[in-house]
């Protein structure tokens, strides 16, 4: 019986591998000896936007640096539309927290979106005027091309957010992996931000974000991934975003009130 | 003053100078920015022992061995320091510290242990080295820039500095793209597929070989200086990437001359009979222009919006 | 010979350096705790370089007043005051430029450094012998050493560790938590300019023994070895000061049993041979006892998740998965699972059960907040709750045939 199962279970998850976007399995994390991340299967399904929530020290941005080789996993496999990751790096986009980066470095906003070109430039590749207009165009497209030639630290951390957007639509990949970008940004930003998300998805291109507040969920994606340590679960926000997973996820951590409301406010 | 006198006494130390401190202003402008600094000091420490380890191996004073000797110290100390930071869980500044004294401290042992008396090799010389005695005797005036057989008599320092400002310069320059973008976000540019980590130890390799190469001419003081002063100084000056460098160059180039001048002729004009060390002059003018500005310089204070704004 | 030493047999001033030396190896261990727990260890670095100018003006100036320009306490003076200039100009630097604190560090160091060295040529050529055995400093020298200067430092050394005694709590909380102390009303700023201070007074003492460019191993690797061995502060602090002391201790005994044995060379390579030992066989934080764990957890981590992929009917991957559940008897070399296997991914498919109920219940939020995927559900709960626990899943049963 076991057997049975198993075969099975293998065609089908060599079909989801094959298809997704990206296929995290078994993938295992840990920074010492405590696991941030144990054992988390996660499959994206393509053209769609998808939240992975969970509560402070989860392992959200930990299964996110590691699926993309930054920080060392202790096991698991990464398939990126059917292929090792490194075959597939220029099909992704990744933008880092805010925080990630020293923003008193010595470099102007449009630099810092060229950075994003660099898979085409290569490492002598000459940057021509046909780059800068890409370059201009993802600033528009995030509403700061009026800041092309500021420092970057004279920036406020909206705008900061959204010149490392910029950033990773110049990259012109299919999958877009964001990193809490909606984190301590003012509310003119986070609408900018979704906008070019959504924009995106209509072009046929996969979001993930790692997201912090409950309350924008149901509005802002199609799937949700909830994560504490082990996956919760995975699925479409009205089956999967429910109060009962969000009571796995969070625990004692959110109040039943809190649940009762999000619940609520789902219908 | 005329081409007889400057030509064969300070044109060759006047350029061997400014090579060094270019050399080394070049990587440390990326060392300043991945808070890398002191390994530059760390850098300068090791050099000695690796001398020494050569001297006791080949018996002679020879240039090749010891540039080896002392390039491969530096690799040691370089691998030492990550080793123990990770393995030991300990912060980088520590760990640094504990590598580069014992490494000094065994080579100052080991020079004590060995008879070199015959030899031209001391703490102070590697310490201070001798920019001043690196003269051109067979150079008559400007004609012997011209002359072969003059020429076929510079000091091999001034050649060999000259090889590693070419190859440090082609280094930065061929590497310019990701090293820029892997100092500024470490972790985008691994998503890129940039290997950071051997950037990283290639970055350092290059500085350890031009502080081999300016330790072997000036010294070690002035090579920590170089590292540090004129990138410090050009991080006051400029805010992109391209500025930054190119001032830090200009302050490079002018703490070795103005340095080189005083030292050379200052205790003169005081009054005084002897020159003083070129290397303590042109380390502490660098130190003045980082001094002015930061004090003045347009762009010294810090920039970044506060988080979470 | 080096019994001798060690007996304190080589008549009185060896006895008195090793003496001094050890008092100073103390300070300098227990201070550079301070430094190293508050991630600022390189700062004595820049310090300890930052003395050349003042020992050099020092000479100078008492040698120009008619004076013996090698006075000892003059020379030492020297050195606080041109230390506490480099200090002013490091904090300077960081607080009010975009500079960062290592790169102040390396240009305090290396110009004030190069600046002495100006100084050291310009001494060399007031004719008033080579240099006046002012290179002593760099590297330290305690042969031939005048009674009274081995007096100045056993005198400095104990001055030294009295004051390190007396504001020692502060400077520990300080170290840990400065803004609780802040919190609770100490004057932080306060504290750690005295913190600054020790620095600086066993710098200057140290400089005849082991020179300038060697206290800094003084400061640093005592207290990082002594990190290894413990996780309370006080520890950390003590532990440290016996390393410093013993390596300086033995240091300067040996330096004196033979010739050609500098002080301060012997001094750091002794105290790096105790951190090394502590780097490989400490028990906790030793790389031995780290590399034996990360193969047990790994191990772990790769078991229990083949565990869980057998009971679900998952396909395992992973080839260290499948060597550990066919080293364990759990599966057959063609991947299939054993009896005991099933019944060992029975149990682990259960206990995870069992954690998603204490996961999501308020409860057990204290339990829940163990959970890491390894940890044994039993050594969190008791039996009897492990029961309540099953009668809400529904009574055990045969997960798999």
């Amino acid at each position: 019986m076991l057997d049975l199962a198993s075969n099975n279970g293998q065609a089908r998850q060599e079909q989801e591998l094959a298809n997704s976007p990206l296929a995290i399995r078994g993938l295992t994390v840990s920074y010492g000896q405590k696991p941030a991340v144990f054992s988390v299967d996660m499959t994206v399904e393509a053209g769609r936007m998808t939240a992975i929530i969970g509560p402070n020290g989860a392992g959200k941005s930990t299964m996110l640096k590691a699926a993309l080789g930054i920080v060392p996993a202790v096991s698991g496999q990464i398939q990126v539309f059917g292929k090792p990751l490194e075959a597939q790096r220029a099909r992704i986009a990744y933008v880092p927290q805010r925080a990630s980066v020293d923003w008193d470095f010595p470099t102007r906003v449009i630099d810092v979106v060229l950075m994003g070109l660099y898979r085409e430039l290569g490492l002598l590749g000459r940057l021509r005027p046909s780059h800068r207009a890409t370059a201009m165009d993802c600033l528009d497209q995030v509403g700061m091309g009026d800041f092309a030639s500021r420092q970057i630290g004279q920036l406020s951390g909206g705008q900061q957010q959204r010149v490392f957007l910029a950033r990773a639509l110049a990259q012109g990949a299919d999958l877009y992996l964001l990193d809490e970008p909606f984190a301590g940004v003012d509310a003119a930003t986070e609408k900018a931000i979704i906008g070019v998300l959504k924009t995106l998805r209509a072009a046929g291109k996969t979001v993930v974000v790692v997201h912090h507040d409950l309350a924008t969920v149901a509005e802002y994606f199609d799937n949700v991934f909830l994560i504490n340590t082990r996956k919760v679960a995975e699925g479409p926000v009205a089956v999967s975003f429910s109060a009962a997973n969000l009571q796995a996820t969070y625990g004692g951590r959110l109040a039943t009130a809190q649940v009762d409301q999000l619940a609520l406010a789902l219908g | 003053m005329s081409g007889e006198e400057f030509v064969p006494l300070s044109l060759t130390p006047l350029l061997i100078g400014i090579f060094a401190a270019v050399a080394c202003a070049l990587p440390g402008n990326f060392l300043l920015l991945r808070k890398q600094a002191l390994i530059g000091d760390a850098i300068s420490h090791v050099v000695l022992p690796g001398i020494v380890v050569a001297f006791l191996l080949t018996g002679a004073i020879s240039a090749a061995p010891m540039m080896l000797g002392a390039a491969g110290a530096a690799v040691v100390a370089v691998v030492l320091i990550e080793a123990i930071r990770r393995l030991g869980r300990i912060e980088p500044g520590a760990a640094m510290g504990v590598v580069f004294t014992t490494m000094f401290a065994g080579g100052v042992l080991l020079l004590e242990q060995t008879d070199t008396s015959s030899v031209h090799l001391d703490v102070e010389h590697a310490l201070y080295g001798n920019l001043e005695s690196l003269i051109w005797l067979d150079a008559t005036g400007w004609s012997s820039l011209l002359d072969p057989q003059a020429l076929a008599y510079l000091p091999v320092e001034l050649s060999r500095m000259a090889l590693t400002l070419l190859a440090v310069s082609l280094f930065i320059a061929l590497f310019w793209r990701v090293l820029k973008i892997s100092t500024f976000d470490e972790g985008f540019a691994r998503t890129l597929g940039i290997r950071t980590n051997l950037l990283g130890l290639a970055l350092v390799i290059t500085a350890a070989v031009a502080a081999v190469a300016a330790f072997d001419a000036v010294g070690s003081i002035i090579v920590i200086a170089m590292f540090i002063c004129p990138p410090a100084a050009a991080r006051m000056m400029s805010n992109h990437l391209e500025g930054q460098v190119a001032w830090s160059v200009g302050f490079a180039v002018s703490s070795a001359v103005l340095g080189y001048v005083l030292a050379g002729y200052g205790p003169l004009w005081l009054g005084a009979q002897d020159a003083v060390s070129a290397a303590g002059m042109i380390a502490t003018v660098s130190g003045l222009m980082l001094a002015l500005t930061a004090r003045f310089g347009p762009c010294r204070t810090r920039s970044g919006a506060p988080v979470g704004v | 010979m080096l019994m001798d030493a060690l007996l304190l047999q080589l008549g009185y001033n060896a006895t008195l350096v090793a003496i001094g030396a050890t008092l100073l190896g103390i300070s300098a261990g227990v201070t550079g705790t301070f430094l190293f727990l508050r991630k600022r260890a390189l700062v004595s670095d820049a310090i300890s370089h930052a003395t050349l100018p003042g020992v050099c003006i020092a000479f100078i100036l008492m040698a120009s007043f008619g004076g013996d320009g090698r006075n000892l306490i003059g020379l030492l003076l020297g050195s606080a005051v041109s230390a506490s200039a480099g200090l002013w100009c490091l904090n300077w630097l960081t607080r009010n430029t975009r500079l960062a604190e290592d790169a102040a560090i390396g240009s305090v160091l290396s110009v004030f450094f190069g600046f002495g060295i100006v100084l050291l040529t310009v001494i060399q050529t007031l004719g008033v012998g080579r240099q006046a055995g002012l290179e002593g400093f760099l590297l330290g020298s305690t042969a031939g050493m005048l009674w009274a200067d081995a007096m100045v430092i056993a005198v400095g050394g104990a001055v030294t560790l009295l004051l390190i005694l007396l504001i020692r709590r502060p400077m520990t909380m300080v170290a840990f938590d400065p803004e609780y102390a802040a919190a609770r009303g100490l004057p932080v700023s306060k504290i750690d300019m005295a913190m600054m201070g020790l620095v600086m007074a066993v710098t200057v003492v140290g400089l005849k023994v082991v020179g300038l460019i060697l206290i800094v191993a003084l400061l640093i690797i005592p207290a990082v070895t002594a990190r290894f061995w413990t996780e309370r502060s006080d520890y950390v602090v003590l532990l440290a000061g016996l390393a410093g002391g013993l390596s300086a201790y033995v240091g300067a005994a040996m330096s004196a049993s033979a010739p050609n044995l500098p002080t301060g060379p012997i001094i750091v390579l002794m105290s790096f041979a105790l951190f090394l030992l502590s780097l490989l066989f400490a028990p906790n934080r030793g790389v031995l006892a780290a590399v034996l764990r990360h193969l047990r957890f790994q191990r772990r981590v790769h078991l229990r998740q083949g565990l869980l992929a057998l009971a679900q009917g998952q396909p395992i991957y992973e080839k260290l998965t499948l060597r550990l559940l066919r080293r364990g008897g759990m599966v057959r070399a063609d991947g299939v699972a054993t009896n005991i296997g099933k019944a060992r991914a029975a149990k682990a498919l259960r206990d995870e059960r069992r954690w998603a109920v204490v996961r999501s219940d308020h409860a057990h939020e204290a339990a829940a907040a163990l959970y890491d995927g390894l940890r044994q559900i039993e050594s969190v709960l008791t039996q009897d709750q492990i029961s309540e626990i099953d009668r809400h899943i529904g009574g055990p049963k045969e997960v798999l045939a």
